[in-house]
Order: structure tokens, then C-alpha cells, then sequence
């Protein structure tokens, strides 16, 4: 994850007690023309039904591939079931890059790459959302968290060789062959894409119990060494 | 899971006899290459087989004595017992792993030379070795049940080595009386598959509340706590009210005697007629270890860092049968210790890499219908054993969503696991 940068609508939602920091702050209208490039599958507001994804109303808050009657992706459905409650930190990560956050998604959409475009989006979408809890300005997650990887821990060359000893452990469960039943595929990945995944696990922004325990023994080149592994996979 | 070598009866003699025929010259022919001998086919055995072949590039002739041609994993077996599996779908043969290189030979090994370094064949055959992977799964502890033996395995089967015992484990229970009872003796630790025993209950349950409703389960036990008990408890709670009982030690659990003639347990001095016994009895490291002089105990020490034998350098045991430290005796551990094994055999044999030992473990467990949990953890080495560095296990009162996701997880394991074994 990049760094995420919360974005606050306004001053009288921070709550007392809060520490006030140096904070970014979206604008929703300005999030209402980023959200252009949603509409054409989500719709928010008081008349807002399915399309092809998902109602944005009450989003904060909401489990993960929750809406009854919307077809999901298993890997989206999975990591709901693993308990991914979309907050500022999720929804951020994952409208970066909808791929990297869940590989198998069906939201086929490159992402916002631009952090204020992004801040302005979530401050748009946030007003539809009556639950306080974990959205920008509400204030638990007033103050600034970082899940940040920096530059350097992105360009580590990852040693493949390394990667397939460790692979080893990756294929009691996940199957070479990519097969994606269950327990989801992990070869052929952009290398990037599995890096981020995998901090996000060790620094469990993504749930799974399994996938945070595995991840989270894992130093930074031994992560760059499997992504190098399972990349050149297929 | 290796079958026993001597006790296993119908299709493994079959498929062993079968095997007889054709005598095989393994010293000559192989050129200078080291070669690696593997005692087991289950899921410690075939993975370091496939893994040491495999990762070598033909460097290092690797041979398999294995006596079944059809192996049946132990993992999941409950599950057939339940009605959730056939037993097909548990059985995997030795194809992948021969086309890939490795030497697949169905015989059983009798004994080992460690001053010779050979491991002799019941066929016959003589095969040396420069390293020996060790994997043979569980033998029973003689005289652990009073009343109990192999001799009577039929009557009162363990089913703890999956095959035709699961099969006739699951027949017997379909022909129970009505409102008749199932027993179970369940072992002391350690054991193979530390929540199979309660598994198996909750699968017995599961059948019977769809056959037989009014039946009733009950559980002698030697241990005062068990795997994922408040999880198992919950499920039995919550699924098969009033059917199950369990006897713990407090009670007389670990004072029983079973007469299979006459179809009694006793516990505590008080006889109990019973219409299917399953005993499940202490175990101990797969006999060859013992005959081999690799065991202190019941077990076969190893160092974590490599699986070699404490008490001999060539040898590396894995998986039930080694005494490693903190991992549970379970499929999943057996598959994580062999390629631990296998780098290290590779590293002493040729000049690849050797990377620290890292080792991982996974249980899932079916209560009920799409009612899955599961307990885990991952695991270093240390000098002194394998040591447990962090775990998880599912909690109770978790939704239905998630434990039915936990379960649609097993079966994605199960089939990434096989495929990581049998190729």
C-alpha cells in the first residue's frame, strides 16, 4: 500500500480528544466528477439500484461482497467472509488498483492512481454513508496510518531462486497450476501487485489468518523473492 | 499416511503380492550419481520424493518404495465417513510422480543396513542408498487396549489408516441398529491428527442424525483436553444435541477393555455393549524405525533444522513418525517437513542452496455441513526442536459465512495439497 492520506470533510467531525494533524482534505465535489468514471456500473444516492456492481450507499461500514443479489468474485466474497469491512484504508488500496487488492475481481477498472483524486472520491461517496466508523473525518481514523512501501522496499530484485525454495510453502495450499478453487491462484502475478499483497497481509490491511501468519514471517527480501518466483511462473 | 507394513490387509496385500513378480537390479546402472532411497509414499515420502527429483534436475537418482499402488489420504477420510467425500476422491496413484523421474517401486521395505547404507525389500532386492528418507507414518503400541489388536481390526477397526478400514468403518456404522451405539476409544498423545478422533465424532453424528437419529455416540478418552475441543463442543452442542457423550480421564476414559467377540467396552469397570467400536489405539513411529535402531521411545528424534536423525546423519525421518518438537502429527506438517528434507538432501548431495528451515501447519476441520474451522501455525528451527513462532485457531460463535468459506478453503487445500504430494 501506498501511503494513504485520510481525507476529513470538515473540522466539526473530529472529535474531541482527537490529536489534530497536518491532514489532507478531499472535496466531495470535486469527488462527484472523479466519480464519472464509476457510473458507468455504480449508482449512489436515494435512487441508487444495482447495475453491474454494486449500490454505493452505505458503503463505509459494509462487509465486502455483501449486497444480495450482485455477482461477486470469489476472491472478493472470500476476503468479506475473512471479515474486510470497507473503510477509508480498504476502499482507498483498493480503488488504487481493484487487481492488486483482489486479484480476481470483477470490477474492470484500471483504478484511480492520483491520492487526491482519490481523497476527493471517498469524501464524495462518504456522504452516503450514515456510519460514522472508520470514514474520513469520523474519529478513529482521524489520525494519519500509514501502510506505506517505500521506494526502495518496491525495488528490491527478488532472488527467484530463493523464491521457489519458499514457494514450497505457498503450494501445500495454493496450486501451481494457478488454479483458482477455494483458495485463490497466485502465479503470473505482476511483480508489484504481489509485493503489495503480500505487506498488506504482514501488516494486516488484508484479513485472513492464514495469509497474515504466512506473510508476516516474511522479511522484505524474501517477499521480493517469491513475487520474482511466482511472476515467472506460466 | 503410510500403510502399516505388515497389518494392512485386503487390497494392500493384493496390489504388495502383485508387486512380487518382477525383481528389479537397482545397484548397477545409475552411473555415478548419489542416490536417495525413500521409505513411504504418503505425504511426507512422496513430497521429499518429488521435491528432491524435481529440484535436482536428474542430479540425484531418487527411488520410492512404497507397497500400495493406490494410496487413500487419511486427511479428508472423516469426511467419506460423513457422506461428504467418496472414497475415489481420496485415492491417488503413483503415475505423476514415476513419469516425472523418480524410481517408484511397490514393494515393502523389510530393514535397513545404516553401517551398509541399504535398504532391503521384502521381494528381495537390495537397494544402497547415500541418503534415506525415512517417512512411514504410524505403527499401533502393542497391548495399548486391552482386548485390542490387529488380529481383531476387522471387528473393531481404527480407521486410522484410510482405505479399506474407512470403508468398513463407515459400513459398519450404516448397519447399527436403530437407537444403537457407536464407541469410540479415542487415543493418548501423541497422535496422528490431534483433531481427527473428534472430527470422525462429528461426521458419525452428522450420518447418523440423517439414518439413524436416535443413536447414541460414545467417546472413551485417556486425555483431559483435546484439538479445537471449545469448537467441537460448540458444533456438537449445536447440531447433535443429546447424541454424543464423552467419558474424559476424571471419569475412567483412560481405564478401558474391549472384548470384540462379545461387542463390550468397559469403562471404569462398567460394561457397555456397543453395535460399532472404533479404537483408536496409542501409537508409535512406523516399525521400520524401530528396526532400524532410529527410535528413543515410541518416536524417532530429528534435528528441525535439516530432519536428519538424531541418531544417524544419512537418515532423515519425517512427518508422524519423528519426534521434531511443537508440530502436530498431521498431513500438512509431513508435507512442510519434506521440503525442509529435501533441500537439505539436495544441499549435502550436490552443490544447491541450502535456505533457513521454515515450516507451516493448517488443520481444517468439518463439524458439521459447510460448517468448517481450522488451527494453525508457522514454525522455525531451533537447535533444541522445531519451535512454534506464531498460531491461530477459528473462534467460536463465528457466522455461518465464514465457517462455510473456511470449509470451501479445505476442499481448495486439499486439492492444492494432493497435486503438491502426487504431482
Amino acid at each position: 500500500m501506498k501511503t494513504i492520506l485520510l481525507s476529513v470533510l470538515s473540522a466539526t467531525f473530529l472529535s474531541i480528544g482527537a490529536p489534530v494533524m497536518a491532514q489532507e482534505f478531499g472535496d466531495a465535489e470535486d469527488g462527484a466528477q472523479v466519480f464519472k468514471k464509476c457510473r458507468a456500473c455504480h449508482m449512489v444516492g436515494p435512487d441508487a439500484f444495482n447495475r453491474t456492481g454494486p449500490h454505493l450507499n452505505e458503503l463505509f461500514g459494509r462487509r465486502a461482497g455483501s449486497v444480495e443479489e450482485v455477482t461477486y468474485s470469489d476472491g472478493l466474497i472470500r476476503m468479506g467472509n475473512d471479515g474486510l469491512m470497507w473503510d477509508v484504508e480498504s476502499l482507498d488500496a483498493y480503488i488504487e488498483n481493484p487487481k492488486a487488492f483482489a486479484s480476481d475481481t470483477r470490477m474492470n477498472f484500471p483504478g484511480v492512481k492520483d491520492q487526491g483524486q482519490r481523497n476527493d472520491l471517498l469524501a464524495f461517496l462518504r456522504q452516503y454513508s450514515a456510519s460514522p466508523a472508520n470514514i474520513p473525518g469520523s474519529a478513529p481514523t482521524a489520525m494519519p496510518r500509514e501502510v506505506a512501501l517505500s521506494d526502495e522496499t518496491l525495488a528490491i530484485e527478488g532472488d527467484a531462486e530463493y523464491g521457489q525454495y519458499l514457494s514450497s510453502e505457498c503450494t501445500s495450499c495454493h496450486q501451481i497450476d494457478g488454479d483458482n478453487d477455494g483458495i485463490p491462484g497466485i502465479v503470473g502475478w505482476p511483480q508489484e501487485d504481489f509485493v503489495v499483497a503480500m505487506h498488506a497481509y504482514k501488516e494486516k490491511v488484508r484479513p485472513h489468518p492464514v495469509m497474515q501468519m504466512m506473510a508476516g514471517r516474511l522479511a522484505d527480501d524474501e517477499i521480493a523473492a517469491l513475487a520474482a518466483y511466482f511472476g515467472g511462473l506460466e | 499416511m503410510t500403510m502399516n507394513r505388515r497389518q494392512f490387509v485386503g487390497r494392500t496385500a493384493l496390489g504388495a503380492a502383485a508387486t512380487m513378480a518382477a525383481p528389479h537390479v537397482y545397484a548397477a546402472g545409475h552411473g555415478g550419481k548419489p542416490k536417495v532411497v525413500v521409505i513411504g509414499g504418503g505425504a511426507g515420502g512422496a513430497t521429499a520424493a518429488r521435491y528432491i527429483n524435481k529440484d535436482s534436475d536428474g542430479a540425484i537418482d531418487v527411488t520410492l518404495v512404497e507397497p500400495t499402488r493406490t494410496y487413500y489420504t487419511c486427511f479428508f477420510s472423516n469426511l467419506y465417513i460423513g457422506g461428504f467425500r467418496t472414497i475415489e476422491s481420496l485415492a491417488h496413484s503413483y503415475g505423476s510422480i514415476a513419469a516425472e523421474g523418480v524410481n517408484v517401486v511397490h514393494d515393502y521395505a523389510v530393514g535397513i543396513d545404516r553401517d551398509a547404507k541399504t535398504v532391503t525389500l521384502a521381494g528381495g532386492d537390495t537397494l544402497p542408498y547415500d541418503r534415506l528418507v525415512l517417512s512411514p507414518g504410524i505403527d499401533f503400541v502393542e497391548g495399548a487396549v486391552p482386548g485390542w489388536d490387529v488380529s481383531v481390526q476387522n471387528k473393531m477397526p481404527h480407521a486410522y489408516k484410510a482405505g479399506s478400514q474407512t470403508e468398513l468403518l463407515k459400513a459398519q456404522i450404516e448397519a447399527m441398529p436403530e437407537g444403537g451405539t457407536f464407541a469410540m476409544v479415542a487415543p493418548p498423545n501423541p497422535f496422528r491428527c490431534p483433531p481427527g478422533p473428534y472430527e470422525r465424532v462429528s461426521m458419525v453424528a452428522h450420518l447418523l442424525t440423517e439414518i439413524n437419529p436416535t443413536a447414541r455416540i460414545l467417546i472413551a478418552d485417556p486425555k483431559e483436553k483435546f484439538s479445537k475441543q471449545a469448537l467441537f463442543e460448540e458444533g456438537w452442542n449445536k447440531h447433535y444435541s443429546g447424541m454424543i457423550e464423552r467419558i474424559g480421564p476424571d471419569f475412567g476414559g483412560n481405564n478401558v477393555e474391549v472384548n470384540a467377540d462379545e461387542m463390550t467396552l468397559t469403562i471404569d469397570g462398567v460394561v457397555e455393549n456397543v453395535d460399532v467400536c472404533n479404537v483408536i489405539p496409542a501409537m508409535k513411529a512406523g516399525v521400520i524405525c524401530e528396526r532400524a535402531g532410529l527410535t528413543e521411545g515410541n518416536w524417532a528424534p530429528v534435528s528441525g533444522h535439516t530432519m536428519q536423525s538424531r541418531i544417524d546423519e544419512n537418515v532423515h525421518v519425517l512427518g508422524d513418525a519423528c519426534a521434531q518438537g511443537d508440530m502436530p502429527k498431521s498431513g500438512f506438517s509431513a508435507n512442510s517437513q519434506a521440503k525442509v528434507a529435501a533441500m537439505a538432501v539436495r544441499g549435502a548431495l550436490t552443490d544447491s542452496r541450502v535456505f533457513p528451515a521454515k515450516f507451516s501447519n493448517t488443520c481444517w476441520s468439518l463439524v458439521n455441513a459447510d460448517d468448517g474451522i481450522k488451527v494453525g501455525a508457522s514454525y522455525e528451527a531451533t537447535d533444541e526442536k522445531i519451535s512454534m513462532t506464531e498460531g491461530f485457531i477459528s473462534d467460536t460463535g463465528e457466522d455461518a459465512a465464514l465457517r462455510k468459506a473456511t470449509y470451501e478453503e479445505s476442499l481448495g487445500w486439499y486439492a492444492g495439497i494432493s497435486s503438491d504430494i502426487f504431482g
